[in-house]
């Protein structure tokens, strides 16, 4: 640890091993937009590693580092020690860009990383500093591209034909000259396979599970955050072990009593048990955040001469009015993501929410490219829910926890 | 001279204050009950039964009524069977009014007539029975008066099927059926690696990501959002996305693996028996990464900063502030995300079924429910299945009881 913790050392080595980081990050890039060959190459990975640490170790100006790192980036991709091989045959301008992204994505962080290194032996606090900033940017790299690529794959390939897509299945670029024939996965799913109306199910249904939800838990969890009385302690205990039922344990019965009523293929079956399963997660969201309220607001309306159902109605629930909101929205999310029940109940492609009308597009009969536009079209209108009310999503994930 | 004790019995507020909660509760207490706790019962119940899924339907006689001529005779048939091939129907009976118009003659056991009440009595009938029962009859009106009147008294059938779920047959087979075969060892063993290395693998890489976003920088926000994505989205959807990136024929992961030299076949990722256990752990850790990161980043930003202060004041490195004050300060909330994590990650079904259906070494006590159940059509063994999880969640929920509860304050 000690021979590491010498400014040269720590530079060499943080270049190399960034190199290494970003010239795989780079070629995975070009692969995944263009569909061209591209891999990083190890030799060239540590010798341009070498020079750049040894550059922005020695160059003490943040800009002209930048600039040089830039210069010998590009300079690195022509020569045959380049860091990234791209395939035969493409033309040059191609290595340019490749080129750039190589030196924007080494020199700018690298000069970041090395800041206030000198070539000299280290204090322990510079040199992990260093270190650190190496590892975050290693995270956010790797963080970023584990999350966007499978979304991206998914809409990419909503976006491509079934020839393109078996040519190169690495070539996500976007032919826009083709117009509107570019969602055309999009507008068979919705004339030729019901996507419209599973859409209307799944929302109905999702609207309808959370009101009932709400209706049921709001007075359950005021009683056992607020009120006394026998077995308050028991109750409150029940409600987590209720929900830690495994679904797959009742939907057997569910089924098997659904199958011998006629309930089951009826989205009415389906509104009745989805609240259910959500009734014991907002209970025990619900709970906390009435305990958190402040009990002297309450006690001053009871003091008034409020009733306590007057007391719930005009004090708790506008003071809990955020809560509410971040409970709703979570059992939407839970009821429209919900995949298990509705694949065992329903049978009848004119009923199926959502969920259940993508997984009928897993065959080897339906191209490819209708599942994926079915999966896009299930995920944007939670995405798009998520992110203009994230403070409160974000919230509500929080309190509620930890259900899977 | 008195004590000053708080009055024993309860006041008149505190009596109608409890009956008020019990009056909120009522309400979702019957609910849950209804479709929780009976479900679990039913399960108990339905292991002890050798019960297929053909078993569902009910079981009844079922008679068919039709007026047929021959030569110039005319009579009527009564086509009489049992809907199951396999169960018997005891008492089973049933009896026609025969129209006025119409005059049965040479009425044979087992049937018999009183005035105009066509009784025939079968007795037990056996799986599979079928016969018809012919009687002449002499027509007092055109042909398709009488076949329209005779036909609209329909009979009226009695005699009920013995239904396997309420009878007094109880087996031990689906437990004997599930513990025996050679598959419950590689059940357990792929449920135990998927729920604890999804588990630990969850909660390590959230805290990775956690200590990526504890600092304040312009897009910090924006990368929360991101990072929460996988577990925002449907999983049906970021399932069959996994499975078409990592597809072996057609998919992007395995061409920019041979592309760049990494191997020479393109790996069956979800087919095979290694890797698939495996990609469907990772899957697990990658979808539920952003619930421990969440819990943590809440957790770390609470964290007083003083301590960080007199930590830099007395010469703390970077690594050693993490590994003595934050990751102390940490181990509460890890313990809690461990615990109940892993009861979810065992809990966990629709992951695995989508991905690889429970095939290659992949089946979890889960998928073996919905196996057993559906897929080789045995109810009774499924819910034997279901019996064994909810048997290992009550151990687990002592466990959590006993640590969770007293975090979470309950």
């Amino acid at each position: 640890m000690n021979a590491l913790r010498h400014g040269l050392v720590t530079s060499l080595l943080l270049g190399v091993l960034w190199l290494m980081v970003v010239a795989t990050t780079v070629a995975v890039v070009i692969s995944f937009t263009t569909g061209d060959a591209a891999r990083p190459a190890l030799l060239g990975c540590v010798v341009m590693g070498l020079v750049a640490g040894l550059l922005t170790l020695f160059i003490n100006h943040k800009v002209a580092a930048w600039v040089i790192g830039l210069a010998l980036a590009i300079a690195f991709v022509y020569s045959p020690l380049s860091p990234i091989v791209l395939a035969e045959g493409l033309e040059s301008s191609r290595k340019l860009i490749a080129g750039i992204l190589l030196g924007v994505s080494t020199a700018i962080p690298l000069e970041y990383m090395l800041r206030g290194l000198g070539p000299g032996k280290l204090t322990r606090h510079v040199f992990e500093e260093a270190v650190i900033r190496f590892l975050l940017g290693v995270g956010y790299i790797f963080f970023t591209a584990i999350v966007l690529v499978p979304f991206y794959v998914m809409v990419m390939t909503s976006l491509k034909s079934q020839q393109a897509l078996l040519k190169n299945p690495l070539d996500f670029s976007i032919d826009f000259t083709q117009g509107t024939a570019l969602f055309r996965s999009y507008f068979e799913l919705f004339t030729q396979f019901n996507f419209g109306q599973y859409l209307w199910t799944s929302f109905y249904v999702s609207v309808l599970t959370v009101v009932i939800t709400l209706l049921f838990s709001v007075p359950g969890a005021y009683a056992v955050a607020r009120l006394e009385f026998r077995g308050r302690a028991a109750f409150s205990r029940s409600i987590l072990l209720i929900y830690m039922v495994p679904l797959i344990v009742l939907a057997l019965p569910i089924y098997i009593v659904y199958s011998m009523t006629g309930l089951r293929n009826t989205v009415s079956g389906l509104i009745l048990i989805y609240p259910v399963t959500t009734i014991p997660v907002a209970l025990y969201m619900l709970q906390g955040y009435f305990r958190g309220l402040p009990e002297e607001v309450e006690e001053a309306g009871l003091m008034d001469g409020l009733s306590r159902l007057k007391v719930i109605w005009k004090i708790t629930l506008p003071l809990a009015l955020p809560a509410l909101v971040s409970v709703s929205l979570y059992i939407f999310m839970i009821a429209w993501n919900e995949f298990l029940l509705a694949f065992m109940l329903l049978d009848d492609p004119n009923k199926f929410t959502l969920t259940r009308g993508v997984s009928m597009l897993n065959s080897s009969e339906i191209p490819r490219q209708h599942l994926m536009a079915g999966s896009v079209i299930a995920t944007v209108p939670v995405m798009v829910l998520f992110l203009t009310l994230e403070r409160f999503m974000t919230r509500g994930l929080t309190a509620g926890s930890v259900k899977g | 001279m008195t004590s000053n004790t708080p009055p024993t019995s309860k006041g008149a507020l505190a009596k109608r204050e409890a009956r008020l909660a019990w009056g909120l509760l009522t309400p979702t207490i019957t609910i849950v009950s209804l479709v929780i706790l009976l479900p679990l019962l039913a399960i108990f119940w339905i292991s002890f039964k050798p019960i297929g899924l053909a078993d569902l339907r009910t079981i009844t006689p079922v008679v068919k009524e039709s007026l047929r001529k021959k030569g110039d005779d005319y009579r009527i048939e009564y086509r009489v069977r049992n809907s199951s091939q396999s169960k018997p129907i005891e008492n089973v009976s049933f009896t026609d009014i025969i129209p006025n118009d119409l005059t049965l003659s040479n009425v044979t056991e087992p049937c018999a007539l009183a005035g105009n009440v066509l009784t025939c009595t079968f007795g037990t009938m056996d799986p599979g029975y079928s016969e018809r029962l012919r009687f002449p009859v002499l027509l007092n009106t055109d042909k398709d008066t009488a076949e329209s009147i005779s036909e609209g008294s329909k009979p009226v059938v009695v005699g009920k099927g013995d239904s396997v779920l309420t009878n007094s047959e109880f087996t031990l087979d689906n437990f004997r059926r599930i513990f025996d075969s050679k598959e419950f060892a590689s059940v357990l063993w792929a449920t135990v690696f998927y729920t604890v290395v999804g588990t630990i693998g969850a909660l390590v890489v959230g805290l990775f990501a956690a200590l990526l976003l504890n600092r304040s920088f312009k897009g910090q926000g924006i990368l929360r959002g991101l990072y929460l994505f996988p577990y925002v989205s449907p999983i049906i959807a970021v399932a069959f996305t996994w499975v078409t990136l990592f597809d072996p024929f057609s998919g992007s992961f395995n061409v920019l693996l041979l592309q760049m030299g990494v191997t020479e076949q393109p790996i069956n990722f979800f087919g095979q028996k290694p890797q698939a256990l495996l990609m469907v752990t990772v899957f697990e850790i990658w979808r539920y990464f952003p619930l421990s990161f969440l819990f943590i980043l809440a957790r770390m930003q609470s964290i007083d900063t003083d301590m960080y202060e007199a930590a830099d004041m007395d010469g703390a490195s970077p690594f050693q502030k993490f590994w003595y004050l934050s990751v102390p300060q940490l181990l509460g909330i890890l313990s809690v995300l461990f615990l109940l994590r892993f009861i979810w990650t065992f809990n966990k079904f629709d992951d695995i079924f989508l991905l690889t259906g429970g095939n290659a070494g992949t089946r979890t006590l889960t998928v073996n429910v919905y196996e057993q159940a559906f897929a080789i059509s045995n109810i009774g063994a499924g819910a034997a299945v279901a019996v064994v999880i909810f048997a290992v969640l009550l151990c687990f929920s002592v466990l959590f009881l006993k640590y969770v509860s007293r975090e979470e304050g309950l």
